[in-house]
């Protein structure tokens, strides 16, 4: 619709054709001019273009209403465990869809109705409103601080010391009784961190089979996870000793095993290596069977498995701890002691 | 106030039952006086000032949905053998709050809906005061009289970080308990006390069986309600202090202009609340977002690659990720640099940008009151280090997702991880020094604009041949929006020697200061703005070309 139909009367009385920039102040061209006159909309003027803006937000509001009503059909008649194909989010929930856009539409078109009714049809002439400093006036200043040191005068805390300094000691004990209170929020740490459940003949537990392992029941180049005979997903406490006592067992030649001590821990090349990060203690299980590589998928820390599990990569700060191992008369494999070192992060008592 | 005033009216008619009420509440209340200095409240009109809305919004909805997920979640971390209606999982132990999770997401129709609602606000929340944050930031809006309020702010981003992060611990999900292991094994790298606050956390050694109840009340009582204290008290200050606004004409450091709260700010500030939370819900409704069911429950000795945090704790997995692993052992203690230096940055470098307005009036040594914005060209140092403070934040959220980034680009995760190493260090200065350019160049536009007009990008040939641009001069509203800001002198130290030739000592802080006030204001760092004197010789002598 073109402005020519808006009555002359509604018309803003000096409307240029052109846009004719103001002369510069004279003397500061660079003054501030004051607020600019306020421009018109249409819906100012035209009080059908006002209609039509009114006509937009009770759209906006009846279709909110029509996608609340949508959403509780959805909620009563979609089945909760449906799936449906949509291009290009793929198998979804069909309840789960159908409930975010219904809600989504009956919120959206509520806040669009409420934003063009106040750009459209609401007062859009700017108004100045004036400032006071936040701070208070000399005077108020001057009565605060009069009163104040009136009533710590009447108070006598300056002149009668005593009860100040025991009250300020009664205050900053009686907190402690607080602290005190969290003591038993849990245990000492002790030497918890320094054991795990390996000892002495304890059979390595393969973790997917659940039996104990002999040396032929591991391949040259696996990885195998383990954990200490006795120690079942059931039992109390499984979490906590399996965070420690998780073992990963590979199998190397032994004439590529470069460091000493890990040739003479290991049995016919097996080696038992803690599964728990150096760094801060997630589970390893990215195994590189040709370099003998293994690497933290959290942190990206490497250790060199055929190396003493030194650190090649990564921010995990030593090398992983070895477990001691043979096989028993039996011939499965066993634990030869328990961890010679902390497993998992370091920690201050580490040492 | 007499009484037979206050009767006269009503034994002519009934008042209209609204205004019987506020009445009634008034004469309890007193919500009259409050009432008449905020009802018709003006705030001023920016695109930027919606920013924190969308924070407030959905810091509302998370708690909204919040509480809906306290009425179906069980913090408990009891083992029970999953016969819930998710088949995959059937017979597979998992903690009761896994458990429940599933029940939420499974079988509590619109259960999964209101949890995605819950994280995507979160996930929101903590993007919105970052960038609400960066906007207040790079327009000078944290100057005085709002520094409490910047660092009430502050707080609450991040107190959204660890609200967040103890929120989604909860599900006891393998993705989350693996972020809860990575927090435990950064407490034990703390000196003296780490061991000792791992054991009372947890419970004892980690996971243990309190974590998910203790997370609970410190993620739906104790950090939400410290927070919703916040909020409150960041929004009576936004009010009392009267918003900012930029500079242009009629607009002082004495006056605010804009529309007034009723009507127009109250339809659209609370219009905008159904526009996020619709938003929020129909992104809810498309995209899934921490599909627990995929990822299993929590085992101590289990993990999925590509492990990555919310977005919000990118930036200290990166710390960690980056540092490489230092350790000392000295006198049977380890002393885990590796990861105790990243917790130490964690916290320095958030402190840095909260002290940020404390740091600056001191070089400025300015103690008036600011309520018109600087545009961030026209405060090049400033803006500079904020770009710097940002790169390196970004660096280390790339840090923080260096697997995910060598995967998708086929990258070697060590050249990633190079990258990030020296990024850190080397990108903020890179960032500094361009920023700082590119405002200065700003500066110089302006002041051509000023000095020269607008290019009008008409071409005028000449009566001789020659080719001119036709500059338009600018408008006074225009010449004043550009002109308005105020530009600091550095300071000076002073003369050294007093009037009796006895040297004074000039103290190190106060070399210090007028340093770093030489970098922010010296010839170097701005665009001296143009004067009228030189607008007017200028404008004389146009058309001579």
């Amino acid at each position: 619709m073109s402005s020519q139909d808006i009555p002359e009367e509604n018309l803003p009385a000096e409307q240029g054709g052109t846009h004719v920039p103001k002369p510069a102040d004279e003397k500061n061209p660079f003054a501030d001019p004051g607020l600019p006159p306020h421009e018109h909309r249409i819906q100012d003027i035209d009080e059908r273009a006002a209609k039509r803006s009114e006509r937009t937000v009770a759209l906006l509001f009846t279709v909110s209403m029509l996608a609340t009503i949508g959403f509780i059909a959805s909620f009563v008649a979609i089945p909760h465990d449906k799936s449906i194909y949509v291009w290009p989010l793929g198998h979804i929930n069909a309840m789960n869809l159908a409930l975010g856009l219904t809600l989504g539409v009956a919120l959206f078109t509520i806040g669009a109705g409420a934003v063009h009714w106040a750009r459209t049809l609401m007062s859009d002439e700017e108004v100045a409103d004036e400032r006071h400093p936040i701070e208070a006036s000399p005077e108020v200043r001057a009565k605060v601080h009069a009163d104040f040191k009136q009533g710590a005068k009447e108070s006598v805390i300056g002149r009668r010391k005593l009860i100040r300094n025991t009250m300020l000691g009664a205050l900053t004990l009686v907190p402690l009784s607080g602290v005190v209170l969290l003591r038993d929020l849990g245990p000492l740490p002790g030497t918890k961190l320094r054991h795990t459940l390996w000892s002495k003949g304890k059979l390595l537990v393969n973790m997917n089979t659940n039996e104990p392992m002999r040396p032929s029941d591991i391949a040259v180049g696996s990885l195998t996870f383990a954990k200490p005979e006795g120690l079942e997903e059931h039992d109390h406490g499984f979490q906590n000793e399996i965070a420690k006592a998780a073992l990963m067992i590979i199998r190397l030649e032994p004439e590529a095993i470069k460091d000493k001590r890990e040739l003479e821990w290991s049995h016919e090349g097996i080696v038992a290596y803690s599964k728990i990060c150096t760094h801060v203690g997630c589970p390893i299980s990215l195994y590189e069977q040709q370099t003998h590589h293994a690497l933290c998928p959290c942190h990206q820390s490497t250790f060199d498995l055929a190396d003493g599990a030194r650190v090649i990569f990564g921010p995990a700060g030593h090398a992983l701890p070895q477990l001691r191992i043979g096989v028993n008369d039996e011939g499965y494999l066993e634990a030869l002691s328990d961890f010679e070192e902390p497993v998992g992060p370091a920690f201050w008592e580490r040492g | 106030m007499s009484t037979a005033a206050n009767e006269a009216p009503r034994s002519r008619g009934k008042a209209p039952a609204g205004e019987r009420v506020a009445d009634w509440a008034d004469g309890r209340l007193g919500i009259y006086s409050l009432a008449k200095a905020n009802m018709r409240k003006i705030f001023p009109d920016h695109w930027s000032f919606m920013l924190g809305e969308i924070c407030l919004y959905s810091f509302i909805i998370i708690i909204l949905t919040g509480v809906y997920l306290t009425l179906f979640f069980h913090p408990s971390m009891n083992e029970v053998e999953y016969h819930g209606s998710y088949i995959p999982m059937q017979g597979q132990l998992m903690s009761e709050a896994y458990k429940s999770t599933l029940d939420i997401s499974f079988d509590v129709r619109g259960g999964l809906l209101i949890r995605q609602i819950h994280h995507w606000a979160a996930i929101i929340f903590l993007a919105g005061m970052f960038v609400h944050m960066m906007r207040v930031f790079f327009t000078g809006a944290f100057r005085k009289p709002r520094e409490i309020n910047w660092l009430f702010g502050f707080l609450l981003f991040v107190l959204g970080m660890f609200t967040g992060f103890t929120g989604y611990s909860l599900p006891d999900d393998l993705l989350s308990g693996t972020g809860v292991r990575f927090t435990q094994g950064a407490i034990l790298s703390v000196p003296i006390v780490g061991t000792y606050i791992s054991m009372f956390l947890f419970g004892g050694e980690f996971p243990g069986t309190d974590f998910v109840a203790r997370f609970y009340s410190i993620h739906i009582l104790l950090l939400p309600g410290i927070m919703l204290g916040l909020v409150v008290g960041h929004l009576i200050l936004v009010f009392y202090h009267k918003h900012t606004q930029f500079a242009g004409p009629g607009k002082t450091n004495k006056n605010v202009v804009g529309m007034p709260l009723l009507p127009v700010y109250m339809a659209k500030a609370g219009g905008f609340f159904f526009l996020v939370f619709g938003v929020i819900a129909a992104i809810a409704g498309i995209a899934s977002v921490n599909p627990i069911w995929s990822i299993g429950p929590y085992r101590p000795d289990q993990v999925s690659t590509g492990a990555q945090p919310d977005w919000y704790m990118g930036f200290a997995e990166g710390l960690v990720r980056a540092m490489p692993g230092w350790e000392i052992n000295f006198w049977g203690h380890t002393l885990v640099l590796g990861v105790f230096v990243p917790l130490v940055i964690f916290g320095l470098f958030l402190a840095i940008i909260a002290l940020y307005p404390f740091i600056e009036s001191w070089v400025t040594g300015d103690k008036r009151e600011h309520h018109i914005l600087d545009r961030p060209r026209n405060a090049p140092t400033r803006t500079a280090f904020g770009v710097a403070w940002v790169t390196a934040y970004m660096i280390m959220l790339i840090g923080g997702g260096n697997d995910i980034v060598a995967t998708h680009f086929h990258l070697s995760i060590n050249a990633v991880t190079w990258f990030v190493r020296i990024g850190f260090f080397v990108g903020p200065v890179i960032a500094f020094v361009i920023t700082k350019r590119i405002c200065l160049g700003l500066q110089r536009r302006d002041k051509e604009k000023v000095l020269h007009g607008r290019e009008s990008g008409i071409i005028k040939r000449l009566p001789h041949g020659e080719f001119i641009e036709v500059h338009e001069p600018l408008s006074q509203e225009q010449l004043h929006t550009l002109t308005a800001h105020e530009q600091y002198k550095p300071v000076e130290i002073g003369p050294t020697v007093d009037e009796n030739g006895v040297e004074r000592k000039v103290k190190r802080t106060e070399k210090l200061r007028a340093k770093l006030s030489k970098s922010y204001y010296g010839e170097e760092s701005q665009i001296p703005k143009p004067t009228v004197e030189e607008y007017k010789e200028i404008t004389s002598g146009h058309g001579h070309h």
